[in-house]
Formats: structure tokens, sequence, C-alpha cells
């Protein structure tokens, strides 16, 4: 075997992998909570629907897309892979379970992150299939300064985040999200092996203030527009 | 103290095992493992089999008690072992369940023994530095920092009793392997072969069927010499640079 | 038959020297088909067959642990002594030799003793490149501290984990040739026979503890290092299944002991607190270096400490009684341990004792803590007459220096050491007898060597802190690779031994015979009450003090025992499986009998040496009277079961160090 191979089929190449496509995903929720903070704009969701246009169109952005969806992916299946060998290693589980040795999130990230791969898939299905592969799904509006017609998201997310059920669904997965995140971000430091004693206070704050805003963020924009008239 | 206790019996390991419940009268100045003693002459007396337990030291120091009490490796108290846990941290009428160590790596070899030889496999596939007797050079021919000497200290302090893997959901034995990767690799007289050591412990951890870290930290919680899990970044750190940027193909 | 200890002729410095120089080795080429078994994994078990395994010798190592790592020298706590001089403090091996030769009552072998202190500075350079973390100062240099009965620093320390530092150096080291295939490995198996082939030790019989099976295992040669037999006592610092079946087993196949009544009862252990009591827990020496042993003065404060009335803190300066400093001033609380035992038993003799049981005195760390405390504040420009600021920094030293021990203390008792001074007594620590050995470390059965804890070669009659540890990786390390080679030079013809030689068959049967036998006695009472009640005689007649009334009642009362013990004890389970209460029972009816043997060797001897106080030899001020014209001897036993055992006599020469009455004062 090449060391490549080796490193990848042993468990801490593994864990590595986890970790670079956690971090990386990781990175993408802040591009993407920058991207719908714009629908606060109060300019008719102007600002929103350039940033999509910009978004679907710009052939880097598309190519860095598609490596993001294969990092989904691979961290989904992977993740699902280690929590079953992991299940098997364990076998037989305590007739007592304790909760004083450890947190529900490290405890769970699988569930969670199932949970999240669930609402991933719903969340795809509303806007981005739509957009791929569906003719004309939304309004055609033309700006001032941009040479076609573009799409007009906008008006669909505010559709979408009208619906109770949509709603409540998103508000789920952002709470899953927000729980696999809390132990998600410091784990992935410490998978790379980035612990020092003097950071270690830096990346926990960071991790557990990403765990929250983040998700909380995406929470409020969704009632913002639920609510708004 | 009148206590009930709910204890996994087993035969051998090709048999299944179940719980069985027994009452004994132990005192609060006793140890965990004394109590078992007055169980178990209490059985013998009844021409019964008494629960086969391992235990040797009784001074938490030797690694070989290995109980997991109320769910918990080496019981509730931090940083001690079964055998170093006295009677008066329970309640009067308490019902105390105990288990052998789950993981598939330790099999059960008979009611609460459990079979650890893979660790023993891992510091044999590298978990040592390679001086010959006779080979060494004086003691003070090289300083070492005292913090570092401390810290490898710390970490050299594991018992491997196997408790890290006992308490991990996973059952891994990232916490072990870490910690002798640790205690080696701090010192300059291991850094010469920290690469191979690395690899070769890994590799070997992942072959005797452990599960893999995720970071839990239970080990951390659960362990009797409070190892930390900063061994692991560190192993991760290693066994990275170890395979992408040593010269080694 | 005339013992022959076979000590290298010339000068003291000269004999090791010059043995290593001119022994007979066995070349590369022949080391390869040389097989030897190794019983024990301790630091002398481990560290000889890493040695061997590394030389190119084909060695089979045994344990009956689950893992070679778990042997009980891991619980050494203190330190390992060696002749470095790195205080330079005036150390150096002659002086090292002197204090052990003093130390131990000159009841031990010059020559040995001399090639310990000698390779003792080797052992610590071997140890720190296996990576053993020892203590070290802010320069990076290998820090020491002192230890009792000596005036100089050279105990080298890793926290109070010493013993475990070492076994994990030594089992690692172990690991590597295993991984190499030198060593072969057998975890959970005991040995319970040896096996003699044309005289020669050959082999083993060994219980594999998972399967029940007996195993034949042969060799050109079998080491045993299966440690001390002070579990003979049911109530010592040993572990649990320390035990002296391996040396016993020996024994029976004419190996023989030597000064078996020598046993070293530790001054600083936890008291007992109850009937169900399965071990007592040594708190290390290495705390008299600060801690004061005292009781109180008056009886009336005795007597409300019992009560619970009084606290010790409560008790005034002058009404302590702090003993050994006011009886023996040179060395105050460090004295060595057999005269720090024997005082405290005194006082508490005397009534003095302050737990409810009347066995127990203090020791005490306020004035260190207050000591230390002012040092640092004075180092760091604090107020130094701020005495709750001088307790808290005096606290945070010692926590520094004994912090696991003080720890320890309070998970067993339940109460704070810092607060209050620590409750101690006396209890079984180590045995220096142990089976004969010459220069060669090779009993007096051809081929069958023993290492460590298991020989009676180097402490005399009282081993000093911080030297058991020493002995067993001088043996193991650099003595045995050398002195194993006169006698397996002689072997290098000899092809593989066979395990279907008859005398194979004949061990493998008469132990299962005798495993048979004790399952099939169906009796009424556990081998833990058999255990229970013979180390109350063994403590109570043979234990801190012993007369020769007591004595004579002892070997009565075991005798008797032992044959109840055949006639009424109670194994459950089976032979065929993994059956702990089997293999006690098989060590407990081999206490029986060295028990008897301890006695008849106490008996035997009329002076008062070491560990070994018989209470019609003493001095008026209660000191510890020898008699060098009479018993300058090492006592070795031939034990021929029921018949008396018959006495063979080493006679020890001292041609370097003057034998002189012991003072401490």
């Amino acid at each position: 075997m090449s060391w490549v191979s080796t490193l990848f089929t042993s468990s801490l190449g593994r864990k590595l992998v986890m970790a670079l496509t956690g971090l990386f995903l990781i990175l993408f929720l802040l591009v993407h909570l920058t991207a719908n903070l714009q629908l606060l704009r109060s300019d008719g969701g102007e600002t929103f629907n350039l940033v999509s246009e910009f978004m679907g169109h710009n052939p880097v952005v598309q190519t860095v897309a598609w490596g993001l969806y294969l990092f989904i992916v691979i961290h989904t299946l992977l993740g699902i892979r280690l929590w079953l060998a992991n299940r098997h290693a364990k076998g037989q589980k305590y007739l007592v379970q304790t909760k004083a040795n450890a947190s529900f999130a490290s405890k769970n990230m699988a569930i969670l992150g199932i949970l999240i791969f669930a609402f991933l898939m719903i969340h795809m299905g509303d806007f981005w299939w739509k957009l791929q592969f569906t003719d004309e799904p939304y309004a055609l509006l033309q700006y001032a300064g941009m040479s076609h017609p573009i799409e007009d998201v906008y008006t669909g997310v505010v559709a979408s985040f009208k619906n109770p059920v949509v709603m409540i669904c998103y508000l789920i997965g952002y709470l899953a999200l927000g729980i696999h995140l809390w132990h998600g971000f410091q784990s992935a430091f410490q998978t790379l092996g980035l612990n020092h004693m003097k950071y270690n206070g830096l990346i926990k704050f960071l991790g557990t203030a990403y765990a929250v805003l983040v998700p909380l963020g995406f929470a409020l924009i969704s009632i913002y527009i639920f609510l708004m008239q | 103290m009148k206590l009930t206790l709910k204890i996994w019996r087993q035969k051998s390991a090709q048999t299944k095992g179940a719980f069985e419940s027994y009452q004994v009268d132990a005192n609060e100045h006793m140890s965990f493992l004394e109590m078992l003693d007055v169980l178990n002459e209490g059985l013998v007396e009844k021409r019964q089999e008494p629960v086969a337990f391992e235990h040797d030291c009784r001074e938490g120091i030797c690694g070989t008690c290995n109980l997991v009490i109320n769910g918990r490796p080496h019981g509730p108290l931090p940083g001690t072992t079964t055998c170093q846990l006295h009677m008066r941290h329970f309640k009067e009428g308490e019902t105390i369940v105990i288990e052998p160590y789950r993981a598939q790596a330790f099999p059960v070899i008979k009611d609460l023994v459990v079979d650890r030889s893979p660790l023993d496999r891992i510091i044999q596939s590298g978990g040592f530095i390679s001086v010959n007797t006779g080979q060494a050079p004086d003691g003070n021919a090289i300083p070492i920092e005292k913090d570092v000497a401390s810290r490898a200290f710390d970490a050299a302090a594991c018992i491997g009793c196997g408790a890290c893997v006992a308490a991990c959901p996973n059952g891994s034995a990232m916490l072990f392997t870490s910690a002798k990767v640790s205690h080696l690799a701090l010192l300059p007289q291991g850094e010469v072969e920290h690469n191979r050591r690395v690899v070769s412990m890994v590799h070997q951890m992942d072959k005797e069927g452990f599960g893999m870290c995720s970071n839990i930290k239970a080990c951390e919680v659960e362990c009797p010499k409070e190892i930390s899990v900063t061994n692991i970044a560190r192993m991760n750190r290693q066994y990275f640079s170890a395979m992408i940027g040593s010269d080694e193909k | 038959m005339k013992l022959d200890a076979k000590i290298p002729a010339g000068s003291l410095e000269d004999k090791w020297r010059k043995y290593r120089s001119t022994v007979n080795l066995v070349a590369p080429n022949n080391k390869r088909r040389i097989e030897v078994i190794v019983v024990g994994t301790g630091l002398a078990g481990a560290s000889a067959a890493a040695s061997l395994g590394e030389l190119g010798y084909h060695v089979k190592a045994f344990t009956f642990h689950d893992s070679p790592r778990r042997a009980h020298s891991i619980a050494a706590q203190g330190g390992i002594n060696a002749a470095k001089n790195y205080s330079n403090d005036g150390d150096s091996v002659y002086r090292l030799f002197y204090d052990t030769v003093k130390g131990g009552d000159y009841r031990s072998r010059e020559a040995n003793v001399y090639r310990l202190a000698e390779v003792s500075v080797d052992i610590i350079d071997q140890c720190v490149a296996q990576g053993v973390p020892f203590a070290r100062e802010y320069g990076g240099l290998l820090e020491n501290r002192s230890f009792g009965g000596v005036q100089v620093s050279r105990t080298f320390y890793a926290r109070g984990q010493t013993g475990q530092q070492l076994l994990i150096g030594a089992y690692q080291s172990l690991s590597r040739q295993i991984s190499l295939g030198t060593v072969e490995m057998f975890n959970r198996h005991e040995m319970l026979d040896l096996v003699l082939i044309d005289g020669k030790a050959r082999g083993i019989i060994a219980r594999n503890l998972v399967t029940g099976k007996l195993e034949r295992h042969a060799a050109h040669a079998v080491i045993l290092a299966t440690g001390g037999y002070g579990n003979v006592y049911y109530l010592s610092t040993n572990a649990m299944n320390c035990n002296v079946t391996a040396a016993w087993r020996a024994v029976q196949r004419g190996a023989m002991m030597a000064n078996p009544c020598f046993t070293q009862i530790h001054p600083t252990c936890i008291p007992v607190s109850g009937a169900y009591q399965s071990k007592l827990t040594l708190m290390s020496e290495s705390l008299r270096n600060d801690g004061r042993v005292w009781v109180p003065k008056k009886k009336e404060d005795v007597e409300g400490i019992r009560q619970g009335t009084l606290s010790p803190v409560d008790i005034k300066e002058e009404d302590r009684d702090y003993y050994l400093e006011r009886r023996y001033p040179a060395f105050g609380n460090l004295v060595p341990r057999d005269v720090a035992s024997r005082a405290a038993k005194q006082v508490c003799d005397d009534g003095f004792g302050v737990n409810k049981s009347g066995l127990a005195v203090y020791l005490d760390f306020a004035s260190a803590i207050e000591r230390y405390g002012k040092s640092q504040a004075h180092q760091q420009g604090l107020d130094s007459s701020d005495k709750n600021l001088v307790r808290k920094l005096g606290e945070k030293v010692v926590e520094q220096k004994y912090g696991n021990l003080f720890e320890m203390y309070e998970k067993i008792t339940g109460t704070n050491p810092y607060k209050s001074p620590m409750m101690i007594y006396p209890a079984v620590h180590y045995t220096m007898g142990g089976l004969w050995v010459d220069y060669n470390l090779e009993t007096n059965v051809p081929g069958l060597f023993a290492l460590g804890e298991c020989n009676f070669s180097d402490h005399g009659a009282n081993r000093l802190g911080a030297s058991a540890l020493m002995q067993g990786l001088a043996d193991g390390y650099f003595v045995i690779p050398y002195t194993i080679g006169p006698f397996l030079s002689g072997e290098i013809r000899t092809p593989a031994i066979k395990t279907d030689a008859p005398e194979f068959e004949e061990a493998e049967n008469a132990t299962r015979a005798r495993l048979e036998k004790l399952m099939s006695i169906g009796g009424s009472r556990s081998v833990e009450s058999f255990h229970r009640e013979l180390g109350l005689i063994m403590w109570d007649y043979c234990g801190m003090s012993r007369n020769a009334e007591g004595l004579n009642t002892a070997r009565q009362k075991i005798r008797a025992l032992r044959e109840e013990y055949w006639k009424d004890v109670f194994v459950p389970g089976s032979m065929d499986d993994y059956n702990p209460e089997l293999e006690k029972a098989a060590r407990v009816a081999d206490f029986m009998e060295l028990g008897e043997l301890m006695i008849v060797d106490a008996l035997n001897r009329n002076e008062s040496c070491g560990g070994h106080f018989r209470e019609e030899y003493q001095t008026p001020e209660g000191e510890a009277l020898r008699d060098d014209a009479n018993y300058t001897y090492v006592s070795v036993w031939d034990w021929k079961g029921d018949a008396d055992p018959q006495l063979y006599k080493e006679e020890l020469k001292f041609e370097n160090i003057e034998l002189k009455t012991r003072s401490y004062k």
C-alpha cells in the first residue's frame, strides 16, 4: 500500500477527512449566513437576488460548490460509516448509562449529523433543486446595472418561510446544527492536533460562540421573515 | 450498610452472561473490593462460586482492577481506581450495578474479568525506546527541562487499566496509545524514533479492533490517573506529520 | 553438602571487574539455540528477560498477571539508590556498600553488596535512556533525595511512583524483545512445579489460568524472579496475589531457603481499620524526610484522642513525644526501617497508641509546612509572619513533593493529612530472606537462578529504603547476563530440552494430583479464612518481635492449621476453568509450609539483628543485641516436609568492614 492509502484507511486518516471536510463546511456556513443577512435589507430583496445570481453563475463559486456537495456527501457517508464501526467496536452497552462523563453533543454527533443531512435534503429540494432543475421556478427581475434579468429568489424564500411547517423543520435543523457545531468545531481542531495550552481557551470560546451565533443568526433571519408583514 | 449488588455473571467468553442480584452487608470504611471480598466469602460459605474480578496491588497503581460501577469505569470518584474507592461514597440501601468493561477488543473471560492483552500488543508495536542494556550514556548527559520531564511524567503515569477504552462509547484506545506516544516523544531520548513509533502504534491500535476517537473525552474524565486528551491531539499531530511529512515512503 | 558461594578471589574492588572479564561466555551462534525460562516479570524478571533477549538467547517469560506490567514492583513509591554522588555530598560506591551492609545488620555477603553498589550507577543511566521520567532540577539534571539509614542524598525518584516508572521502563524493553521475537511471553500462566532432569533445572509446569490446562515448558535454565513472601502474614503491603509458590515449588525440588525469618516491617503504613481488611497500604519512607513521628506524652491526652474529644493539633508542642528524635538524635526520623518500626511498637505497647485499637502513631507535617512556607514567602518577598499565607505556601510545596501520597491517604482514611497529622503503624513489607544463591545468583540446584526479592542475597537482616528497586534491576540488567554464562557455556552441546521426558510427565502428574486433592477436599472453610488465621499466627509470634516460647507455640499452631487445611478447606469451581479460588488455595498451602520454616529459622537464630528481634536478646535500652561470634552466618534450610528441616550454614566473612554495633544515636 502506498502511504496515501495507508493514511486514509487508518483511523486517524479517516478522522482527518472528517475534520477537514467539517471545517470546510463550517467556513461555508459563514458564507451562507453572510448571504442570508442580505435578506434583512429593506431593498425588496435586490441585494439578496444579486448575491444569489452571483453565487449561481460565477464559475469559481460553482466549482467550489460542487466541491462543497462532495464534502457534504463524504462527511455524511464517512461519518455514518465510522459511527457504525464505533458501535461495533463498543459491542454491548452498559446497563447503566451515565451522563456524568461526556457532553450530549459529543455522544450524539452521528444522530445530529443525520438530522442535519435530512434537513439539508429538504432545504436543497426547496431552493437548490428548483433553481437547478426546474424551468423558471421564480419570476425574472431586471435590476439596474445588470445586462439581463435575474431570478427573484428573494420572493421564493419569503414564501417558503411563511409556511409554518417549513419554518419548524428549519428551526429543528438549526438546533441540530448548533449542537453538532458545539462539539464539531473544537473536535476538528483536536483531531488535527491543533491543541495548545495557551490557545485551547480561545478555540473553545470561538467554537462555542460559532455554534451559538451562526445557527442563531439563521434562525433569527427565518423568524424575522416569518413574522415580516 | 446494607446494599444490593447487581453483578454481571458470565461463565466464559463462549457463554452468554446475565445480571444477578446479591445482598451484602458492608461498612463505610471498606474499600469497594473489600466489600466484594465479603460478598465472595459469603458465597463460598454457601458453597456457591464467587464472583470473579481482577485486582492485585489495591493501592491504585498496578492497573489490574477494572470494574464498571453504576455505568462508570472505576466508579464515581474522579482520579480513583476501583481499589481506592471506599464505601463511604455510597448510601445505605443503595443498589449498585457492577459490569465488566465493555469493548469488542476486550472479550470477557469470566464474570467481571476481561482480556486486555491488546494494550500489551500496542506497546509491543513500538511503545519503547530502542536501547539495549549497557548502551546508555551518563544519566546527566542529556539535561531535560523540568517542565518537560514533568509533562512526560503526566503521560507516563498511565497504569494501563483500560478504563479509557471502557469509558469510550466508541471503545477507542486513543488515550492509552497517545499517553505512551506522548511520554516517549516529549523526552529527547524518545525523539529519535518518534515517527516510526507513532505510525506503528496507531496501526496496531486499529488492527486490534478498537473504535475511533470522536473527541467525546469520557476517557479523560474516567481515567484514574487523570491523563489529558491533550495527548491525543499530540499523537494526531505526530501521526499526520509522520505520514505526510517524513522522508519514509 | 557444602555450600559454595563462588565468590571470586581478589580485592573487593576487583572481584566483579575481573569476574566480568574472565567469565565464560556463550557465543552468539550458540545463544540462539539456548532457551531460558524467566518466571515473573517484575523489575528483576522483566529486566532479565529483556537483557537476555537482547543478548540473543531464546527467552520464555511467564507471569500470572494479565500483563507483565502489573508486577508488584510497580507499587514501590520512594525511589532507587545509586552511588552517583551527583549531590556532591560524599557518596561513593564504597559508602553505598558500607551503608547497605551496616543497614542489613552485617548479615549479608560483602562481595554481592559491593557488586550491587558498583552497578547501581549503570542502572540510573539505563533507566534514563529508556525514558524513565526521573525528577529533575530546574537546570534539567537529575534530582536526589535522602532515605532512611544514610546520611547522603542518593535516592533518585519519579514523584511517589518510582517503582511504576522503572517497571514500565523494563516492561517496555521487554515488549521490544517480544516484538523482535527473542522473548516469548506467557501471560496468565502460573508456575506450579520445577522440572529437574539429571539434577539440573530444565523446565516448569505452568497452569494456564484461563483454561486451567497444565502446560510443560522446557529450557536449558530456569530463572525465578517471583518476588517475596510477605503475604504469609495475610496482611502486608504486598499485592493480593504475591505469593511464594514458584520459589516454594523449587524448594520442594531441592532448592534451599536462606534466612527465611528476615522480614521487613515497614514503619509507615496506614493502620488496620477492621477485620475485613484485605491488605495494608504503605506511605512512602520518603515522607520521613519531612514528617515528624510522635505520640502524646501524657496518657490523658491519649485517652482524649481515642475517645475523639481531643484532636492531635490541640496537643501542645511540649506535650508531644517525638520519640525517634529523642532516642536517635543523629538520624532522627530517618533511622532505618527496623529501628523505626520497633520504636513505634514500643510506644504503642506502652499504651501511647493514638487510634481506637491503640496501634498507631502520628506522622506530622505541620513543621515542614511551616518551614517550607516561610522559605517560599521569603523567596517571593511576601510577609513571612502571616500564618495563613505561610501555611498555604507550605502546603503547596508539600503537595508538590508528596501530593499523590497525601491524596491516597485521604482516599483510604477519609481524613485530610494537610490539616491533621497522618496516623501510621508498621506493617509487613518485604522479605530479605529467600532462595539461597551463590555469587552467580544460582541456587544450589544447577541451572536454577533466583533474582530480586526472590533471593536472599543483598540486604542481610534489614533492607534500606530505595534498595529493593536497585537490587531487582541490578540483578536483571547487569548481573544475570554475565553470571548465567558459567552455567550456560557448559550447555552449548545440550540439544533443545524435550517436554516428553519422563521427568515432565512426573511433575505434571504430581501437580495435577495436588490440585485435584485441593478440589476434592470439599470441607467447610474458605481458603481466605485459613489464610487469615495463618497470618495472625505469623504476626503474633513471628512478627516485629519474637521469643522462643511464642515461636514454639506458633509452630504447633501452624502444623495443626496445615493439617486442618488439607481436611477442611473448600475450593469452589472447577480445575479446568478460570478459578481464582483454586489459585489462592494452592498458594496458601505453600504459605503454610513456609510459615513453619520461618518459625524454625527464627527459633534457631538466638540473637537479634535487623528485622529479626528476639526479645531474649536486647540491650538494656531495648536495642537489638547481635551475637556475631555465633551467628555470623546465613541459615540455609533444606525443607524435608513433615520432618525437621535441615540447617546448612554459609559463614559470612567480613574482610573489608569491621562488625560494629549498629548505632543511629
